[in-house]
């Protein structure tokens, strides 16, 4: 590296919120052309000391640093005058929502304006044509258009790019972004992180912030990994993966899911595996009676599936056209696929909730699509599903103990006293505190939620899980633990997953059996480890191109 | 949705806003079967009230009227006709501008509206300026000043928006006319002579946008666009003017239709207290008089008044959020 000198130089970084401590002794550098990847997660304090760097981190802050020289300035007593010729003419910063970092109002071309109005470059006209110039260099097609559009009239992933476009409209020497590809389909993040080393190349400096290790293993040159508002390891990428020290790192790495095949545990608890490895063998473990040789028959089974949405005068939607598939008891069925393949619409079709345009749902051998929903209540209960958001599928005015009275009497009771016993060992079963249960949902974390939505999806003792999206939201560890949780259960159980993510490593880890789905079409489908080391189909391999993975793994 | 279609994104073409006309349409159609609904209420209403309407234009029950004056009268009017005759000819009437010959002036109703609507409509629009200014005064001074500005300009906005209009003007004539003797108590159609009232009138209704827009400016000043905007380089002030400002109109733009409506029946009691001609006066003199033509006049005007007047709200709430799209 050259022996310039560094963009940013922190040290001794402490911020606290009214005497709340939530970041402590952080010294991060970074050179012109390197990338620093600050990795923890939610509650690490990465976001603060981001915010911290422009001068930003909120009211009721207290930052205290021993050095903190942004781009050449002593950062500790700028004035907020001083501190705007800074903000977007030598630092840019590009937060992690675009949906909502960019004004519903204004066009983005506007907004991408205003980062040149304010440093006040050149006339209208010149800033005009620079904005599409910007535009292009993101990689935006028709950026004429595209400037005259507003936030919610594009997809994520251009908005992500006209937010970065509007973080480096005046070319800063220092790029913060936070998180710029949590949101985004992998196809969509791996090119908005191409696009994000692409800058670093010209020789900005670039601290990337994230709680997926993983997700900045093509960019990062080094490493920091944050906990509890604290560094606790650093190093150079290669060092940080292949010779991780400190315990956290490793748990960190264990949790990426990418690479780890099918019953490998992600999270550190690993008491569990003890007691059931020994018959942890796939498929064997699951059959239903036990008997080898039996006949297993299919717990869900969905022939020439299709539907279409009316769209009023133009022509019909077809979300979803002809989708065969078989659950086995025991096994995890993946769907895969980007927003808007039509994989959630599947899932609302098998769970009965849509009734298919074309082609028929069997549930347990009988009839499920095609029958009344008073011939489909009796087997409702054994057809649970979890979701993304667990939060908004649960009552917000029940307890979680009411809840899970409430899913285990089949709606007859919300009185939790009626069935402590059964409350208690659900909560065990999912490994939540039997105290939780007098809580409200609304309190729990992200994880603890996903959990409390799995022992309400278990309760009525069914035999097969739709899982939609369920660890979308969640942090990369608290993901780990959550899917190590829902392998325990399926081997204790032996129930079905219908397993939907738009994360291949997920399903890859997770599943038996895949199908990979495009605009509403299974372009291809097959056993988990043959399809995804000989790929038949063009779009699983773009798919799985663009999956990160940690280096050489 | 699939990603390809969220790519093309079908946009508003920039071209002539058919949308908006096709929008404007369907509201003319909407205002037309909302005024012949108000002229039919009236007409089946007023006949429910006991009395004689003849009684009526022979000047009250006080008057004495002779049965033979009482049944000119009736012919004279065309009550003597059967029910569905009445009221078709009432329609076709209205339906051709004729509101009738009022009562108890003697005059026709159109040619009283026309002398009233202006000075009505001059309060009521200056209120209406007047209350949107206090409230984004308000607004922005108690979220900029922090803590304990906006729980004090939160207190002032619910005590504002408490106090009833009768009080108000009391109070204000008290003040400014008797004690200080700054401003006449009869409202004249002078500028002095129309402060008191506009004020009486604006400040309940400031009280109440202030607080809208302050929650919706306040939640704009926190959201991840200001952030950004703000990490950009722009100034508090600039993301006041170009990002929370916006925000902060659009719910109180919705409302300003709905509260042109109240302003017009605030109307009824701040132009009693003032002594001010208008609208509002004379409908409180019509209907204690059982005016029946000045009645329908007012009430059809009033309805007509709401029709324009939501839908006027409502094309500034397209305008000033273009993700209202055509739907």
């Amino acid at each position: 590296m050259s022996a310039a000198e560094p963009i940013l130089r922190v040290t001794d970084l402490n911020v606290s919120f009214g005497g709340r401590s939530v970041v402590q002794g952080v010294s991060v550098t970074v050179n012109p052309g390197e990338c620093l990847a600050l990795v923890g997660e939610s509650g690490s304090g990465k976001s603060v000391t981001a915010r911290s760097l422009i001068g930003l981190a909120g009211s009721g802050s207290l930052v205290r640093a021993e050095t903190l020289e942004v781009a050449g300035h002593d950062a500790r007593n700028l004035s907020q005058r001083r501190w705007r010729t800074v903000r977007g003419r030598q630092v840019g910063f590009i937060l992690q929502d675009a949906l909502t970092s960019l004004d519903p109002l204004r066009t983005v071309g506007k907004e991408i304006d205003d980062a040149l109005r304010v440093h006040s470059k050149g006339s209208g006209a010149e800033r005009a044509a620079r904005v599409i110039e910007l535009l292009e260099a993101v990689g935006l097609d028709d950026p004429v258009r595209r400037a005259a559009q507003r936030s919610g009239e594009l997809s994520g992933g251009m908005r992500q790019r006209a937010l970065i476009a509007s973080a480096i409209a005046l070319d800063p020497v220092l790029i913060i972004a936070d998180e710029p590809t949590t949101a985004l389909d992998a196809t969509i993040a791996a090119s908005v992180m191409e696009l994000l080393g692409g800058l670093r190349q010209s020789g900005s400096g670039m601290l990337l912030i994230s709680h997926d290790l993983a997700a900045v293993a093509t960019v990062a040159d080094s490493i920091a990994v944050m906990q509890g508002g604290r560094i606790v390891e650093r190093g150079p990428r290669e060092q940080i993966f292949e010779d991780p020290q400190h315990p956290y790192t490793r748990a960190l790495l264990a949790a990426v899911p990418a690479g780890k095949p099918r019953f490998t545990r992600l999270s550190p608890t690993a008491q569990a595996t003890a007691a059931t490895s020994s018959h942890s063998q796939p498929g064997e473990a699951a059959a239903p009676n036990g008997l080898p040789g039996a006949v297993v028959r299919p717990l869900l089974r969905a022939r020439g599936l299709a539907k279409t949405f009316p769209l009023g005068k133009s022509a019909d939607l077809t979300a979803v056209r002809n989708v065969d598939f078989e659950l086995l008891p025991g096994r995890t069925l993946g769907v895969v696929g980007e927003s808007g393949s039509g994989k959630t619409t599947t899932a609302r079709m098998a769970l009965g909730l849509l009734a298919p345009s074309a082609g028929t749902v069997e549930f347990l051998g009988e009839p499920w699509s095609s029958v009344p929903e008073s011939a489909r209540r009796p087997r409702r209960a054994l057809l649970g599903a979890i979701y993304q958001d667990p939060l908004s599928s649960f009552d917000p005015r029940l307890s979680t103990g009411a809840m899970l009275a409430d899913a285990l009497s089949g709606g007859a009771t919300r009185n939790p006293r009626a069935h402590v016993g059964e409350i208690t060992e659900l909560l065990a079963q999912v490994g939540l505190d039997a105290g939780l249960a007098a809580r409200n949902p609304g309190t729990l974390s992200g994880g603890q939620r996903q959990r409390l939505a799995i022992a309400r999806a278990l309760a009525p003792k069914p035999r097969v899980l739709i899982c939609d999206e369920p660890v979308s939201a969640l942090d990369v560890s608290i993901q780990a633990q959550v899917l190590d949780l829902l392998d325990d259960l399926q081997r204790q159980l032996g129930l079905g997953y219908l397993f939907i993510s738009h994360d291949l490593a997920v399903i890859r880890h997770m599943s038996d059996e895949v199908l990979v789905m495009r605009a509403g079409e299974v372009v291809e489908s097959g056993a988990t480890e043959q399809l995804f080391t000989a790929p038949q189909h063009e779009y699983t391999r773009t798919l799985l191109a663009a999956a990160p993975t940690l280096l050489g793994r | 949705m699939s990603t390809s279609t969220a790519t093309a994104t079908p946009t508003r073409s920039p071209g002539f806003p058919w949308s908006t006309v096709r929008w404007l349409l369907g509201k003319l159609g909407g205002g037309i079967f909302v005024l012949w609904a108000v002229a039919t209420a009236i007409f089946f209403g007023i006949r429910m009230i006991p009395g004689d309407p003849a009684e009526a234009i022979m000047g009250g029950p006080g008057s004495q009227a002779s049965a033979e004056a009482l049944a000119a009268a009736r012919a004279q009017y065309g009550l003597d006709q059967p029910l569905y005759v009445q009221y078709f000819g009432q329609l076709w009437r209205l339906a051709t501008g004729d509101m009738g010959t009022s009562y108890a002036l003697k005059t026709p109703v159109a040619e009283v509206l026309g002398e009233l609507i202006p000075p009505t409509l001059i309060l009521a629009v200056l209120a209406l300026l007047v209350a949107w200014a206090m409230a984004l005064l308000l607004a922005v001074l108690s979220t900029r000043s922090g803590g304990l500005g906006t729980a004090l300009g939160s207190g002032l906005e619910i005590v504002s928006a408490a106090v009833p209009h009768f009080w108000l003007a009391s109070v204000l004539i008290l003040v400014f006319s008797t004690m200080l003797g700054w401003l006449p108590p009869v409202s004249t159609n002078t500028p002095a002579g129309l402060v008191l009232p506009v004020i009486t009138l604006a400040l309940p209704l400031a009280g109440f946008l202030g607080q809208v827009m302050r929650d919706t400016m306040l939640e704009a000043q926190r959201s991840a666009f200001a952030l950004s905007a703000r990490a950009r380089g722009e100034s508090e002030v600039g993301v006041l003017l170009r990002h929370s400002l916006r925000h902060a109109a659009l719910p109180a733009i919705a409302l300003s239709g709905w509260a042109f409506g109240s302003l017009l029946s605030g109307a009824v009691v701040v132009e009693s207290i003032f002594a001010r001609p208008g609208l509002g006066r004379s409908l409180l003199a019509a209907v204690t008089s059982r005016d029946i033509p000045m009645v329908t006049g007012v009430a059809l005007l009033s309805a007509a008044a709401y029709v324009v007047i939501m839908a006027g709200s409502e094309l500034a709430e397209r305008i000033a959020d273009p993700r209202i799209g055509p739907s």
